[in-house]
């Protein structure tokens, strides 16, 4: 199946946009990726082996939160998206001077 | 590095800011990779500010729409190169819950002020990138053509 990688991550896959991986589930699959690309574990899991907290995965259109996360079946014509958590604002300390968000 | 987009595009960023005042706004900064490692801007592209407990001063994507938004920009051609987002009434720089919530280095992440419901122009647009260890942003240069 295929594994779209997001543009900053791209560096670790020597520019590919799409990846090739294997596996039965979508746990194999994300594992087989970072298994043939070593730098891109750091970037997507944490140092307990989850997914990282604003790392959202897509199975075709799906969440899989919602179909069982990492133990989703795959098959080989599958799709697999990462799209990370996208959130901020001007709430809490400032990163600058005074004055500052 | 640097962010390199049209006056067009970035006035579509401040306009954005200037109609969801006080709230929030965001978007995706959709376009392609620079050969320099920076980052081009090909179109600004609109999200709704999922937020509705504190969109004054906070902005959320919503996932569904996010991976809709970045199916439909790999459709096109595009690559989604950054994200964009208001601060109504304070300056255009990351706070710490910006840095709290960032994703990955690589990304270019705009930040606009909207100063009394006006865009502070380009005195009020700065851009960022995460630091590799995440530790903090580092400022970027914004090249508008």
């Amino acid at each position: 199946m295929q594994i779209h990688i997001p543009t900053p991550l791209r560096a670790f896959t020597g520019q590919q946009a799409t990846v090739e991986a294997q596996g039965r589930d979508v746990g194999e699959a994300l594992e087989d990726l970072v298994r043939t690309h070593p730098p891109l574990r750091a970037q997507l899991f944490n140092a307990d082996g989850q997914l990282r907290s604003f790392v959202n995965v897509y199975l075709n259109d799906e969440d899989i939160r919602y179909t069982g996360s990492g133990k989703t079946p795959v098959n080989a014509s599958d799709t697999i998206s990462i799209v990370p958590s996208i959130a901020g604002g001007c709430a809490g300390a400032s990163l600058g001077s005074a004055g500052r968000c | 590095m640097a962010l390199e987009m049209g006056r067009e595009e970035l006035e579509r960023v401040l306009r954005h800011g200037e109609e969801t005042y006080p709230h929030e706004c965001c978007g995706l900064l959709l376009g392609r990779a620079a050969e320099d490692g920076g980052r081009v801007v090909a179109e600004a592209y609109r999200m709704r500010n999922a937020n509705t407990e504190s969109p004054q001063n906070r902005f959320v994507f919503d996932p569904q729409e996010h991976f809709q938004a970045q199916r439909a920009a790999r459709a096109r051609g595009l690559e989604i190169v950054g994200f964009y987002h208001s601060h109504p009434d304070h300056p255009a720089w990351p706070s710490q819950f910006d840095l709290d919530h960032a994703a990955w280095p690589g990304y270019s992440y705009l930040i606009v002020s909207i100063q009394q419901g006006r865009a502070a122009q380009e005195a009020g647009v700065n851009s960022f990138e995460l630091a590799e260890d995440r530790s903090r942003f580092l400022q970027e240069t914004i090249a508008v053509r």
